[in-house]
Formats: C-alpha cells, sequence, structure tokens
C-alpha cells in the first residue's frame, strides 16, 4: 500500500518536471521570437541619447518621435508606397480571387470534359517554369515595366491555390446542385449562389494567402519599376535599409549617399511592420486552415 | 452498282463526320458556362507560364536583348555554348557549392526544428498557454523577408547593435555578422528557422491531432512515459507527414533561398553566399546577359525538376504513399 503511493507520487514528480521544462523551452522560444520586434519598436521611439546608454533596453524611458516626424513629414514616399501598397493588395487580390474561384470549380466538376487536361495543365507550372530572365523578357514585351499592373498580372493565378479550392468544391455534395437544378437555377446560378457561398472558408483562406503575398512582394518592383512613385512600401523600406547594411558593412565608408540614422531606419521598420501585426491575430486561423486543406488533400 | 455504294459509303462517311462535329458541338454548348469559366485561367496559364518555358530557346541562341520577340527569333543558334561556358567557369562550382551547403544547412537544422517544436506544444495541457505561444510562434512567417532583414541588420550591426557591449565586456571587436564570410551562412540559417520555425509546427500538429486518443490510453495503461509515448506513439504516426515535408524540402533545395539571401547578402559576402539566382539577378538583369542566364535558369530549373521526381520515386519505393 505504503509503496503504492510512493509509486504515484515518483509518476506525477516526473511529469511535472516534464512539463516545467517544457515550458520553460517554449517559453524561451517565444520570447527569441518577440525580442527582435519589441526591440526595434522601443528603440523607435527612444533619443539617440537613451539609444546609446541603454544599449539592450527595449522600453523607452522617454518617448521621442523625431524620426516618425522625420520620415513622415512633407514629400515623404511612405503614403505613395501605402497607396501602392493598398491598391495591389485590394485589386490584386479581389481579381485572382475570382479568376482562381473560377478556374477551381471547372476543374471540379467530374463532368467536365476538358477537365484532366486542365489540371495536368496548371499541375505543371507547379513543377517547371521558365524562370526569372524569359519572364522578365515577356513582361517587358507586354509593356507591363513601370506600370502598377506589374504587380498583379504575372502573379495573378496561382495552380497550389487552386487545387486547394478545387479540392474544397470537390467535397460540396452533388445533391445540393441537383436539387437545385430541379428547382430550374441554371449553371451559373449554381455556382454564384449556391457554391461560393458554401465557399467562405476556402475563399478567406485564399484570399488571405493573396493578400499578405501582396503586402510583402518586393521583388517585382526592383525588377520591373524604376519610378519610386510607383513602389510599394516594402521596396521603399528595402531602399532605406540597403544604404544602410552598405555603410555598415563597408569599412571604409565609401557610400555615395550617407546612410539614414539607426532611428530612421527603425521607424521605417515599424511603419511597414504595423500593419500586418495588427491583423495577424484575426487572420493567422485561416492560415491555419488554408494550409492543411492545401497540404494534406494537395 | 458500284457507283451507288460508293455514293452510300461517302454518306455514311460524311455522316458520321457530322455525327461527330453534333457531338463536339452538343459538349461546347452543354458545358458552355464552364467553357467560359475556365477561359481567363487558360489565357493566364499559357501566356505567363507557357509562353515564357517557350522563352527558355534563348539559352540556345545569342539573344541581345534588342528588338523583342522578333528580336529573339532573328537571334542566331549558338547550340550548348551557354552551357559549355556555364560548367567551365569557376562560379559555376561557386554558385552550386554556396547553394547545396546553405540549403544543406538549412535542411540539417531547420528540419527537425517544427518537428521538434511541435512535439513541445503538443505536450502543453494548459489549452491558452499552447494557443498564446502558437500565436507568438506563427507570427515572422507573416513578415516578409525585407523586413526580418532589417531586424537582423539592427540586431547584429557591429556598431550600435545589442550585441556589443558583450564584445566590449570580451574585449573583442564586435563580430560583423552580416559582413563577415565564416559567420554569413550561420545567420542565414539562423534567421530561416527563426522565421519558419513555428509556421512549420501547423502541418505536424494537425498530424498528431489526428492520431486516435486511444493509442495513448492503451500506451498509458501499459505504464507508458510521455517520452515513450512520443517514441512510439506519436512519431510513428507522423511519419508519413515527415516523409512528404521532407520531400518537398528535398525537392526544393537548388530553390529556396532567394528572397533571404538577397535581401541579407552584401558584396563582401558573395563568396560564401551567390546562388543561382542572385547570379542571374545581377548578370542578366542588371547586366543584361540574358542568353547566358537563360540557360543558367534552365539548368537549375532542369536540376530541380529531376531531384524531385527521383526523391518521389525513392519514398513510394520505401513503400509509403508519394505526393502525385
Amino acid at each position: 500500500m505504503v509503496k503504492n503511493i510512493t509509486v504515484k507520487n515518483k509518476k506525477r514528480k516526473k511529469i511535472e518536471i516534464f512539463d516545467i521544462i517544457n515550458t520553460f523551452f517554449i517559453l524561451l522560444i517565444c520570447i527569441i521570437t518577440i525580442y527582435p520586434i519589441l526591440y526595434v519598436f522601443g528603440r523607435s521611439i527612444m533619443s539617440d541619447v537613451e539609444r546609446a546608454l541603454r544599449p539592450f533596453a527595449i522600453f523607452p524611458k522617454k518617448i521621442d518621435l523625431s524620426a516618425y516626424k522625420y520620415i513622415l513629414g512633407k514629400g515623404s514616399l511612405i503614403y505613395n508606397g501605402y497607396a501602392i501598397t493598398l491598391f495591389r493588395t485590394i485589386v490584386g487580390t479581389a481579381l485572382s480571387l475570382i479568376v482562381e474561384a473560377m478556374f477551381a470549380y471547372v476543374i471540379s466538376k467530374k463532368k467536365y470534359p476538358l477537365r484532366n487536361a486542365l489540371t495536368i495543365m496548371i499541375a505543371f507550372t507547379m513543377w517547371f517554369q521558365g524562370g526569372l530572365i524569359p519572364t522578365f523578357l515577356l513582361v517587358r514585351s507586354l509593356h507591363l515595366m513601370n506600370s502598377i499592373w506589374v504587380y498583379i498580372f504575372p502573379t495573378l493565378m496561382s495552380a497550389w491555390n487552386i487545387l486547394i479550392m478545387r479540392n474544397f468544391f470537390a467535397q460540396i455534395p452533388e445533391g445540393l446542385e441537383e436539387s437545385a437544378k430541379i428547382d430550374g437555377a441554371n449553371e451559373a446560378v449554381v455556382f454564384f449562389k449556391i457554391v461560393l457561398p458554401l465557399s467562405k472558408p476556402v475563399l478567406a483562406t485564399i484570399g488571405l494567402f493573396h493578400a499578405v503575398t501582396h503586402w510583402n512582394e518586393w521583388f517585382s518592383a526592383l525588377i520591373y519599376v524604376n519610378d519610386n512613385t510607383k513602389w510599394p512600401v516594402q521596396v521603399i523600406l528595402r531602399q532605406i535599409l540597403a544604404t544602410a547594411m552598405q555603410s555598415e558593412i563597408m569599412e571604409d565608408n565609401v557610400v555615395a549617399t550617407p546612410p539614414p540614422a539607426v532611428s530612421v531606419q527603425m521607424a521605417t521598420v515599424v511603419i511597414v511592420t504595423v500593419p500586418i501585426l495588427l491583423v495577424y491575430p484575426f487572420i493567422q486561423k485561416y492560415f491555419t486552415k488554408g494550409m492543411l486543406v492545401g497540404s494534406i488533400k494537395g | 452498282m458500284q457507283l451507288v455504294e460508293q455514293r452510300k459509303n461517302k454518306y455514311c462517311i460524311s455522316k458520321k463526320i457530322k455525327m461527330k462535329l453534333s457531338n463536339i458541338m452538343k459538349i461546347i454548348i452543354k458545358y458552355k458556362f464552364f467553357h467560359i469559366l475556365a477561359i481567363p485561367g487558360i489565357i493566364y496559364f499559357i501566356l505567363f507560364h507557357y509562353v515564357p518555358i517557350l522563352g527558355l530557346v534563348i539559352a540556345f541562341k545569342d539573344y541581345s536583348g534588342l528588338g523583342g520577340i522578333q528580336g529573339i527569333i532573328d537571334a542566331p543558334w549558338v547550340g550548348l555554348e551557354h552551357f559549355k561556358n556555364l560548367f567551365t567557369s569557376p562560379s559555376f562550382w561557386k554558385l552550386l557549392r554556396n547553394t547545396l551547403l546553405i540549403s544543406t544547412y538549412r535542411l540539417i537544422w531547420g528540419f527537425p526544428a517544427p518537428i521538434i517544436f511541435a512535439l513541445m506544444l503538443n505536450e502543453v495541457r494548459n489549452r491558452r498557454f499552447k494557443k498564446i505561444a502558437q500565436t507568438i510562434s506563427y507570427m515572422p512567417h507573416f513578415l516578409s523577408w525585407v523586413i526580418v532583414s532589417g531586424l537582423a541588420i539592427m540586431l547584429l550591426s557591429p556598431s550600435s547593435g545589442p550585441l556589443v557591449p558583450l564584445f566590449n565586456a570580451l574585449g573583442v571587436k564586435p563580430i560583423n555578422f552580416l559582413g563577415d564570410k565564416s559567420y554569413f551562412r550561420s545567420v542565414l540559417v539562423v534567421s530561416s528557422i527563426w522565421k519558419d520555425l513555428g509556421w512549420g509546427t501547423i502541418i505536424y500538429l494537425a498530424a498528431i491531432t489526428g492520431i486516435p486518443q486511444e493509442q495513448y490510453e492503451v500506451a498509458t495503461i501499459e505504464g507508458a512515459t510521455r517520452f515513450q509515448k512520443i517514441r512510439y506513439v506519436t512519431l510513428p504516426s507522423i511519419k508519413f507527414v515527415i516523409t512528404i515535408m521532407f520531400i518537398l524540402r528535398v525537392g526544393k533545395i537548388i530553390n529556396e533561398n532567394f528572397e533571404q539571401i538577397f535581401n541579407m547578402y552584401s558584396p563582401v559576402v558573395y563568396e560564401v553566399s551567390d546562388v543561382f539566382e542572385t547570379y542571374i539577378y545581377r548578370r542578366g538583369i542588371l547586366q543584361a546577359d540574358f542568353s547566358f542566364t537563360t540557360a543558367v535558369g534552365l539548368f537549375k530549373s532542369v536540376v530541380s525538376l529531376i531531384l524531385v521526381v527521383i526523391s518521389n520515386k525513392i519514398v513510394k519505393l520505401l513503400g509509403e504513399e508519394g505526393i502525385w
């Protein structure tokens, strides 16, 4: 009897130690994840003096917004950049979603004769692509250079997203469609009034995929757009950081333009990061779901 | 008599053709709504995916970059010259070495990390704590590489970063992590783990959720410790998912690092960080050497395709169900 109790106690103790260690490491990972972000946020509102005096500090003793006043001052490219980013995020996402849903619905229909051909046509593009240079030359010959539509059209549709949607559409019971048809609905009514409303979860997920991709995308502006009034915020930030990094790495400081102050770099990072951090908690669950639908059934 | 037969035959054939045509017409009409829905997608994929594949011909030509499509058609054929130049140039081996080394380091450290973290998260009993930990650790995935490289520049800065006092205390010159050949690859590996550790757990956590609870109950009754449950119940149950994820990673071994490297590297560390895509960008886009860099890109795409096919075959031989 006594023996039994000690065994039980031992077991419980062991579990507790496991939990403590496990919790400790998870907490550590969370701190490591969040520290760089807090560091930059906190220090972007510190004065230069305080930053020099307290090298690790995250929370400022006194708030100094001069860096923000400087980058958000008159003639700042940031406002323009945000307008471009918002445009491509909203218009690009809406367009992508519409054409992807249409295509996905078509290849979800077992009775449609071109179904396999079209599926193979898009699936092939996941494995083999023309690559950077041929795409660049194509965009150039389509006269999309220096146009804001270059942010939207070359990456309008993704085979991966279409396949995720197709799987979702294919799961919708056919009975629904048949009963609607008996009631006199045609194909268009079935798609727009029955299938799409039922597919809100997958549409939200894929829409958010596109939105976040658009928000974060910078490369197309770098190669296709010279006009800096058409740059999205990411590229403006990149430009500021690039000059900063150059000066940091070149020991002899042979940079043509002086690098922006650390506070300005930090404030720019914050301005570009804040929107995504604000919406992130609300969109996270859609992403988690979407990723699973895609990768398990894909 | 013959004439009648011939006529009859002709009539039959034309009737058959007519039937076929009318069948095709019927199909076209019957599915016209679906055809209309598919048209934008067909145009998009042909224009932005298959036309660039056709554009790969310039890898076998000497295209000057002028004259658009006509210029490509008129450009002289040079056969495999660009590929010969590629394989005999010292940069090729540098690019291949950097690509493979960086990807391999990322595979060794970055592949097991989310699996371990998923197992850790799965052992958390407090659901709220688990949820908060997930929310925090998924977050960096949503930041662009531009932002992450910005964070790296600031945190690793040898003049103003938080590590500077540590180096001063040790009495050494602060290490310039982003500008030092011997540290740069480690920075790439660590920052990529930082960005995607949490996100990578999602797939494994979902697979773990699918494990029947009875298996754990049986293990508990048989006196298994928590480590034993992880080892003998959880891990074998998610083996399939791990295999699939591994194949996907190996398939991408040659082309997965571009955005990160491009935002973090600088001429000082080209020697250890230049990979195929960064090279294609500099030599192709900046110096307009289109034909040669298309050859580089084609080489890379073909190798990548072969890798995916081979790794999938291996998995099938192992008895698991492949991705196709």
